[in-house]
């Protein structure tokens, strides 16, 4: 018996009916040449998030970003004008790496005037204009006037900073993220400027990933030695159910109801939950916001859920944001490295504590978070190898696995696209 | 204030013994720490410093929270330690987080206190 209503058709999957409710091919998670179309169909095309502008907090503040899916390395840069740019990461010289520090494959961070090839020193201004070039008379018809970095595509949305490695995307930022993500403008992401960051090498293919942090069916059976056994036993009588799911063009929405943690009985919640009035939902007590009521905003709490949960919105195709009830919120990036390997990247953004309660009610979040990032992280990539078997080609999926069966169908889409165009283009 | 050795306010210096092992800056260094102790030394430091995580949490409200004294800091990074080492205390009878033998995951960024 269902606890939410579903729509009119009898499901979510079927509410989409170009989704279908059959068996999906593994053959996506594992083929390295299916990976290789997907660099060239996704992520050498898409707006790829890269950070936020509080990253880049003054004029000469700049990061760099391995897009090893899409090719390239990408530096972010706030120029002396106060403008976000985004350069290719390479020398015009000879081609070397222009910003990086000990390590040419990890990312690095800073600030500076200019940007100085350490091979021969040339340098660029933070605009991307060639500066100096030592010895320059020895070059034969150097026209620095061209030689200046290489821009690539770069847009900001609610202050987050998106990237796009095609000569000519064929969409602006906005008409790419379309009006259900849009309906999260006004959300004062700015004001959760307390940042802490999570990196982890995962021996999986990307979608492996994000299928498990688009469906919570698994949460009362992986996680399920999360909590006190009496909880656990509870949720896994009743399962889980989302009140509300949403396909806009390739982005996605799940969205929970929640619980409050002081109506929990003693038993059903750890002892430093209690203490400290927080636990994996974040802390208890809400966020100060400007705003009276963030639900008041579109994209939030789409269906009205009462109690809240959460709002994870899967953005195209590898980014995503979830925003939680008490007025926080965190951000997931998958950026693939190999068919079988990615790099999950995860940031925690919560309001500058007021005092130590607050501080120690936002560190239970967070710990919280890792253990249980630790148990899907790890899970992933036992899948993935049974998968790399072949013994099974298909798996099924439920009504609550809605969003896994749109990402794989969308990542399908892409690539046939592609491969139409590029046909064509040989014909 | 403590004693000159003292690395916690006087008002906790029945928590002294844990602070040299657990009052650690870094989420990387609590976790290690975590990693590497038993269950009886986890267990130790979660009794006593449990039934004083009220009080701890009361004396550091007083306090700047972005501006702590190098005793009070010391404090806040051991509670810290106390959250860490409540996984293994209250859930798990282990160090280690169960089914996750493989994975590691790096926090590389945190807020200043």
């Amino acid at each position: 018996m269902a606890r939410y209503p579903k729509p009119a058709e009898g499901s979510w999957t079927e509410h989409y009916p170009e989704l279908g409710t059959g068996p999906l091919s593994s053959e996506d998670s594992i083929s390295p040449e299916f990976y290789e179309l997907e660099r060239e169909a996704i992520f050498k095309r898409a707006w790829l998030n890269v950070g936020r502008v509080e990253e880049l907090p003054r004029k000469g503040s700049f990061f760099t970003k391995e897009l090893v899916a899409a090719g390239t390395s990408v530096i972010i840069v706030r120029d002396m004008k106060g403008e976000i740019r985004a350069f290719h990461n390479i020398c015009r010289h000879r081609g070397n790496k222009l910003v990086w520090k000990d390590f040419p494959g990890e990312e690095t961070r800073g600030s500076c005037r200019q940007f100085v090839c350490k091979y021969h020193m040339w340098s660029y201004d933070l605009d991307g204009a060639l500066n100096t070039v030592p010895q320059e008379e020895e070059f034969f018809d150097l026209d620095k006037a061209i030689m200046g970095l290489l821009p690539v595509h770069c847009d900001v949305w609610a202050g987050f900073i998106f990237v796009n490695v095609a000569t000519e995307p064929s969409q602006t930022l906005t008409e790419y993220l379309g009006p259900m993500v849009l309906a999260l403008s006004d959300y004062p992401f700015h004001e959760q400027s307390d940042r802490y960051a999570f990196r982890a090498t995962v021996g999986s293919n990307w979608k492996l990933f994000m299928d498990a942090f688009q469906e919570f069916y698994h949460a009362p059976y992986l996680h399920g030695g999360q909590t006190p056994t009496k909880f656990t036993n509870m949720i896994r009588q009743f399962g889980f159910e989302a009140p509300f799911y949403k396909l806009e063009g390739p982005h996605r929405v799940v969205s929970t109801g929640g619980v409050r943690g002081e109506d929990q009985p003693e038993d059903m919640i750890k002892p430093i939950e209690r203490k400290l009035r927080s636990g994996l939902f974040g802390p208890w007590d809400h966020a100060d916001l400007s705003i009276e009521n963030e639900q008041d905003i579109a994209g939030v709490n789409p269906s009205g859920a009462n109690p809240w949960g959460l709002d994870s919105y899967q953005v195209w195709p590898n980014f995503v944001i979830l925003i939680w009830a008490g007025g926080w919120y965190l951000t997931y990036h998958y950026w693939p490295t190999s068919a079988n390997s990615h790099v999950f990247e995860s940031s925690l953004y919560f309001v500058p504590p007021k005092n130590a309660s607050e501080r120690l009610a936002q560190e239970l979040a967070l710990v919280s978070f890792k253990e249980y990032g630790l148990q899907d992280a790890n899970t992933l990539e036992a899948t993935q190898k049974m998968l790399e078997t072949r013994v099974m080609s298909e798996y099924v999926l439920n009504d609550q696995e809605v969003l896994c069966r749109h990402l794989h169908k969308e990542v399908a889409n892409a690539v046939e696209e592609y491969k139409k165009e590029t046909q064509g283009a040989i014909v | 204030m403590g004693t000159d050795s003292a690395l916690l306010p006087s008002a906790f210096s029945d928590l002294e013994p844990y602070a040299q092992a657990w009052c650690l800056p870094t989420e990387n260094q609590r976790f290690a720490k975590r990693m590497s102790s038993s269950m009886d030394e986890m267990e130790s430091f979660y009794n006593a410093a449990f039934p004083r995580l009220e009080e701890a949490k009361a004396y550091l409200d007083e306090l700047d929270v972005h501006d702590l004294p190098g005793d009070a800091e010391n404090l806040m990074h051991m509670m810290f330690s106390l959250i860490i080492v409540s996984f293994p205390i209250e859930l798990w009878r282990q160090p280690a987080v169960p089914d996750a033998g493989a994975a590691e995951i790096v926090c590389w960024l945190e807020a200043p206190l």
